[in-house]
């Protein structure tokens, strides 16, 4: 796309004279994927115009990274009604500098659809783009809140979290298995709380896509194949914990580190 | 459409709206003098799901008030309590229900055909099916007024709720009403009556209507009915994402209810797959 192709687009949003001229101009924009429409797009998500928003949002997280400040920026302004749109459009784009405003927000904002949204992006959050120090403490920042919008009033902001906390799991899975545990053991005790049949289907979902990955993680090493259809956490877990110590360097002083001198050693005496 | 109450239009937490009261206290007001307390006490017990016995007696009482009369013969009360009633779940309301669909007052009329339905029992059946009488021809629009001769689309959905077969032939001309509204009302009930895909689809055509308000309830009608083929056509309508996820989990619990025995059948993982992305 040219610049003046862009420029186009741009202007047809300012410039659109009905609210379906407006979605359709915005629709187009969001489209085209340029950088150059991140102000646009996000001036749309305060028209108060919710097709519009919509379309915007989309557009925002298939621009992604470059739209995060900017998004930052604009929660930090007092423009409440874009703010709901805004927080979607982090929790889309998953951007790790987009962390604390979704825990704020998945905790404390008033209305459910932007707890929701919240709730969701922590589950989006790619962690690998953090320096490698901070990723633990934000993952354990998450799965706290996380745990604690699981138990919100609102069933839907509840479903949400569910699906936050079943990608978090899967990103602790390997790094830090107890985690993942522990969050394993949050679903077992909220399947028994929860009176809500989709919010109960969704934490069966979860337990279900969990295991699923945890058995792709470990058949695609060549570990042993885990096929049992009802999975056993206890021996799998192992083989997880068998896997982890394989992929991490060993200290200095670690007795294995010795064995293999000394196997180097005997083979070549002899 | 209970459950929009609870969404975006009143978005702040119930517990921290308004006055609050305690159990005791909107008993208490419920037969007091003051008929601003009354009337909020009777909507307070309902919201709050207060289905104590003590509450429903002093709900059912309310259901013949005539202290709370409009100058235009309206009943808030006991629109208010008959509303309650039909969230508290218990079936000794019935007959003072039934009652109300005699009430002179329409919106009475129609809060009891709903709580009717909502409460599943069935002797509410023959006198719902006799507000229908008359068919189409006494149900088209009167001028200047802003409602029908009866709640029609109350009616037909309560019928539909109760599993009122023998209904079918007073509801089927339905579909031909004027009022799409009550068109999606019949084919609510009739997909109800016979699981016939003939009426699930006509309310799939429904959220491809041009006006907001009808696509809206035509996914609060598919919800009720958990059509599954309308999955991904609720995902893509053009309405807010918080009532395309009320209709789908009303699709989905449909799917659960009907394989007990299978966690996650392939059509309740379909629809959890739309609903996360909409989220």
């Amino acid at each position: 796309m040219t610049v003046n192709q862009a420029q186009a687009l741009i202007r047809a949003v300012e410039e659109a004279d009905s609210s379906s001229r407006l979605l359709e101009a915005v629709q187009h924009l969001s489209a085209a994927r340029v950088t150059a429409a991140i102000p646009t797009l996000i001036a749309a998500l305060g028209y108060n115009n919710p097709g519009a928003a919509v379309a915007a949002v989309d557009g925002l997280i298939l621009i992604g990274e470059p739209a995060v400040v900017p998004l930052l920026e604009l929660l930090d302004g007092y423009n409440y009604g874009a703010r709901a749109w805004a927080i979607r459009a982090l929790a889309g784009i998953g951007d790790p500098r987009g962390l604390d405003t979704l825990l704020d927000a998945a905790k404390n904002d008033f209305a459910l659809s932007v707890r929701r949204a919240a709730a969701r992006g922590l589950g989006k959050i790619r962690w690998e783009e953090l320096p490698s120090e901070q990723i633990q403490p934000a993952q354990e920042r998450s799965l706290e809140v996380l745990v604690q919008v699981s138990q919100d009033p609102e069933w839907v902001v509840r479903y949400a979290a569910i699906t936050g906390l079943q990608e978090l799991a899967k990103s602790l899975i390997l790094s830090h298995i107890d985690s993942a545990l522990q969050i394993l053991a949050h679903f077992d005790r909220r399947v028994e709380e929860e009176d809500n049949l989709a919010a109960i289907a969704r934490i069966w979902l979860a337990q279900k896509e969990i295991q699923d990955y945890t058995k792709e993680i470990l058949n695609s090493q060549g570990d042993e194949t885990v096929s049992t259809l009802d999975i056993d956490w206890q021996a799998t877990l192992e083989k997880l914990y068998a896997r982890k110590r394989r992929e991490e360097p060993l200290r200095e002083g670690d007795p294995r580190k010795f064995r293999e001198l000394a196997a180097a050693i005997c083979s070549a005496i002899a | 459409m209970s459950e929009l109450e609870n969404l975006e239009a009143f978005e702040t937490d119930g517990s921290g709206n308004g006055e609050s009261l305690t159990v005791e206290a909107a008993i208490a007001n419920l037969s007091g003098t003051d008929l601003g307390q009354r009337y909020y006490a009777a909507w307070w017990l309902g919201r709050f799901r207060v289905s104590t016995p003590a509450a429903v007696d002093a709900l059912i009482a309310t259901l013949s008030d005539e202290s709370d009369l409009t100058p235009d013969g309206g009943y808030p009360l006991r629109r208010n309590s008959a509303r309650a009633l039909g969230k508290l779940g218990d079936v000794r309301a019935v007959p003072g229900l039934i009652a109300c669909l005699d009430c002179t007052d329409f919106y009475v009329r129609e809060a009891a055909a709903q709580s009717l339905g909502m409460l599943g029992d069935r002797a509410a059946v023959p006198k719902l099916i006799q507000l229908l009488a008359g068919g189409l021809e006494a149900a088209q629009p009167i001028p200047g007024c802003p409602h029908l001769a009866q709640p029609y689309d109350a009616i037909l959905e309560a019928l539909g709720a109760l599993g009122a077969a023998e209904a079918f032939s007073s509801i089927e001309p339905f579909l031909q009403h004027p009022t799409e509204l009550v068109q999606y009302s019949a084919a609510r009930a009739l997909y109800q009556l016979t699981q016939d895909p003939v009426y699930g689809d006509r309310l799939i055509a429904g959220l491809k209507n041009d006006k907001l308000q009808l696509r809206r309830s035509a996914l609060s009608d598919l919800g009720a009915i958990g059509y599954l083929p309308a999955a991904e056509a609720i995902a893509q309508t053009h309405a807010e994402n918080s009532l395309k996820l009320i209709s789908l989990k009303g699709l989905l619990e449909h799917q659960i209810d009907r394989s007990p025995f299978e966690r996650l059948s392939e059509g309740a993982i379909r629809v959890m797959a739309l609903m996360d992305d909409l989220l």
